[in-house]
């Protein structure tokens, strides 16, 4: 199993954010291979271009100019060809309103921004190995919704 | 006179290797980097000597059976939980030592290896994934579908719940059903 790897994309349009996750993947028990995209649009484009591997799970920032994470998620979520892809959201709003919203358009994970790194790390590492037992084993995953 | 050569590895093992598979005439499919479907199962000797042939080629067959092992435990566990009404009489590690013929210590090691998990974590995932495809057929009250993942209490069962998924089971409900209603209204909007 050691083999396979977990294809992971992350948008964030802040780059000390981005180094941060970065950083947060290294030390994994599980193999990795990640993407960054700038922006929600970047990905939108990135998945809809042809001939490219699909990630297994997608990292997404709330607040992105030009096209917010909302707007992707739910765009995502609009076509079944990306129906496998698992979607965690992750953001400083902890509004119950924000996240009754994220969950109800399909996302799978929803993530309150911790505000320290081992924290933030914690989590990572807790949705990708949660979303790799949905990978390898015979539950439900489209009952598969996880707050942090 | 000199030439220089570069290699492209992955095509000449896959030249290698096809050779190899078919000068024992079996019928396959390569799927992917390393792994080999076959068509037919083979015999323990024509298993034998494929690795040997390989071998003499430096291509070595990945030792699965942990990995087989592994899968073998989930099966077990699934089975336990959702189909065996008399499990609940043995302590877990006994009942899964006695189906599979392994000590726990054994088992419990290559799972963990294999899998990332432990299986007392599996065990409580695939309780509260069963839990959740109850709560959304919503035949059973909540303190039914404890006693039926024989759990103590529905609060101890609300507990893991919350513990695993970060929602309560009442808002995991809610937000599913939401999600259904959100789903028909998007799929009339379209037609």
């Amino acid at each position: 199993m050691s083999e396979n790897t977990l294809y992971i994309a992350l948008a964030d349009d802040d780059a000390d954010d981005r180094l941060l996750f970065r950083n947060a993947m290294e030390n994994l028990r599980i193999n990795t291979e990640l993407s960054i995209f700038n922006n929600g649009q970047e990905l939108i484009d990135y998945l809809n271009s042809p001939n490219h591997r699909l990630p297994e799970l997608i990292f997404l920032d709330l607040n992105m100019p030009v096209k917010t994470g909302m707007e992707c998620l739910k765009e995502i979520r609009g076509d079944s060809i990306f129906s496998d892809i698992t979607i965690a959201i992750y953001s400083t709003s902890s509004s119950e309103r924000d996240i009754d919203e994220t969950f109800i358009s399909g996302a799978n994970v929803y993530i309150s921004k911790p505000n320290n790194f081992d924290k933030l790390k914690e989590a990572i590492a807790k949705v990708i190995e949660m979303n790799w037992q949905y990978h390898t084993s015979r539950l439900a995953k489209e009952n598969f919704l996880l707050r942090i | 006179m000199n030439i220089y050569v570069k290699f492209d590895v992955n095509a000449i093992c896959k030249q290698v290797l096809k050779k190899q598979l078919d000068s024992f005439g079996l019928e396959y499919t390569l799927s992917g980097i390393g792994e080999v479907k076959l068509t037919d199962d083979l015999s323990k000797d024509k298993e034998q000597e494929l690795a040997d042939a390989l071998e003499n080629v430096g291509i070595f067959i990945v030792d699965d059976t942990k990995a087989k092992l592994a899968h073998q435990v989930k099966e077990t566990i699934i089975h336990m939980i959702y189909n065996d009404k008399e499990a609940h009489r043995y302590k877990t590690s006994t009942y899964l030592a006695g189906k599979l013929n392994y000590s726990y210590t054994h088992l419990s090691n290559v799972f963990s290896q294999t899998t990332l998990v432990s299986i007392e974590n599996f065990i409580i995932l695939t309780k509260i994934d069963y839990a959740k495809k109850l709560i959304i057929e919503n035949k059973l009250s909540f303190s039914e579908i404890a006693h039926k993942l024989n759990y103590s209490s529905s609060s101890h069962l609300s507990a893991q719940f919350k513990k695993t998924t970060g929602l309560t089971p009442s808002n995991f409900q809610r937000l599913v059903r939401k999600r259904k209603e959100r789903r028909i209204v998007l799929e009339k909007s379209v037609i």
